[in-house]
């Protein structure tokens, strides 16, 4: 394939740097070992996540163009593997190509001219998309064969549909292909795009206690030892909020195709977790 | 009949509340509805009839995840969770008293740090969180702890001054225009 065409303007965003660095690290081997090249744009600022537009409209819009802005120049696909980032980006993208009052009081703002020409996308899409789960089978060196997931999307990677233009928001596809491309054995259920209650998580801990430990019982009831997730928040909330005494531990998917891939070092990933997810993969014949 | 709640709800979220036929769809399929006093149907109800302070004052606009469920589901593809935006926004401009301190707390700690180092630092807003909320002193302080030891809560930020400098004039930018 040409190499033009696979590699990538690559925004980690704050969490890959905090809470959330197990995704980043995992995301960045995965895509070494698989010959996509992620550029890290420079200088990037933060998304304004879930609270700049609860506080003010300019600034959810202003956040996220800003690093649009520094990325368009570059000719190549936008990538992010933090479901809220990409949903921030998706949202001023597309508030920008659709409503030209916007545009251009965000382009007078930034001082930069949109061409609207970039794709933002979801790590999660660029390996089904471009690379393929045919060809991630075929890089599979350690299948995962025994091991019980659920796909676990939460919100902001399928919703609002036609802002964010990825999978389905009833029935998403993508990361159940991907994991049964690893061959894991993925469970069926139907609580895949439901909510984590992302951002109430530290002012309200009980509803998240509440709304995480139920998404917990569906997956165990539907079979599962583990959620696989693509968002930092969900990760961390679902790892942070079970209150049953026995709790799945919550896996990036690139956490699973890099172990699959047989990519070493893998150990230093799961021990950034809060809950340890060597139990299960050493019952499914996966540790060390 | 246009109210000065309803106008103003549409210049910040971009939204035609009058679209709503109230088919309940968007409270049905709300994840947090439980805890809520009116939920998102009874709450355009509440735009569209002016009923500024029980709406402004309520928890129920803070409540809102922002998990688009409602939005998704409308079938007048009303950006219900855009009218919880505009909602906040109204509410802390108007100054009304805040339906959920705690939630309104976070959202200020997690951008004023946005607004100083350019990006998000969470040893920070976690620190100003536990010492500024009313959540119990003792919450999390466990689960703090492992993300410490585990290297998640660096102390440090991960600092861009190019990133820094441009977003503090975004946020100057940002409020001339919005007063």
């Amino acid at each position: 394939m040409d190499k033009a065409t696979h590699s990538y303007v690559y925004y980690p965003g704050c969490s890959q740097h905090s809470t959330g660095l197990e995704y980043g690290l995992s995301t960045q081997a995965v895509f070494q070992r698989l010959g996509l090249e992620l550029a890290e744009l420079p200088d990037w600022n933060c998304c304004g996540a879930s609270s700049a537009h609860a506080l003010s409209h300019t600034l959810a819009l202003a956040l996220p163009a800003r690093n649009l802005a520094l990325a368009q120049a570059r000719g190549s696909d936008f990538v992010t593997p933090c479901a809220a980032c990409f949903n921030r980006m998706k949202g001023a993208d597309y508030a920008m190509r659709t409503d030209p009052e916007v545009r251009s009081q965000i382009e007078e703002l930034l001082g930069f001219s949109y061409t609207g020409q970039m794709r933002i996308r979801p790590v999660m899409g660029v390996l089904y998309d471009d690379y393929g789960p045919q060809r991630i089978t075929e890089q599979v060196k350690r299948p995962l064969t025994g091991l019980k997931v659920v796909p676990y999307y939460g919100c902001l990677l399928v919703r609002p549909p036609q802002v964010v233009q990825f999978d389905n928001p009833d029935n998403p596809q993508v990361m159940k292909r991907i994991l049964q491309a690893l061959g894991a054995e993925v469970m069926d259920w139907s609580y895949a795009t439901d909510c984590c209650g992302a951002g109430l998580s530290l002012s309200r801990a009980d509803l998240v206690q509440n709304m995480v430990s139920r998404l917990a019982e569906h997956a165990r009831e539907a079979g599962a030892e583990a959620f696989v997730t693509g968002c930092p928040l969900c990760q961390v909330n679902l790892e942070m909020r079970q209150t049953q005494a026995a709790r799945l531990p919550a896996f990036y998917i690139t956490e699973l195709v890099g172990l699959a891939l047989g990519i070493p070092g893998v150990e230093k990933w799961w021990r950034k977790h809060l809950i340890d997810p060597r139990p299960v993969l050493h019952s499914a014949g996966l540790a060390g | 009949m246009e109210n000065s709640l309803t106008s103003e709800v549409q210049r910040l979220s971009g939204e035609n509340i009058d679209l709503c036929y109230h088919c309940h769809k968007c409270t049905a399929g709300c994840p947090v509805v439980q805890s809520m006093t009116y939920g998102p149907d009874r709450m355009l109800r509440m735009v569209t009839l002016d009923q500024r302070d029980e709406l402004l004052q309520s928890q129920d606009i803070w409540l809102c995840a922002g998990c688009y469920t409602c939005a998704t589901r409308c079938p007048n593809d009303i950006d219900i969770s855009a009218v919880m935006d505009a909602l906040r926004q109204i509410a802390i401009s108007s100054h009304a008293p805040i339906g959920e301190r705690d939630a309104l707390l976070f959202h200020r700690l997690f951008i004023g740090v946005v607004q100083r180092l350019g990006r998000s630092h969470e040893a920070a807003t976690l620190g100003l969180f536990k010492v500024l909320s009313h959540t119990p002193k003792i919450q999390d302080m466990d689960a703090g702890f492992n993300l410490f030891i585990r290297g998640k809560v660096p102390v440090l930020p991960h600092y861009s001054a190019k990133a820094a400098a441009d977003v503090r004039q975004i946020f100057k930018k940002s409020e001339s225009e919005e007063n």
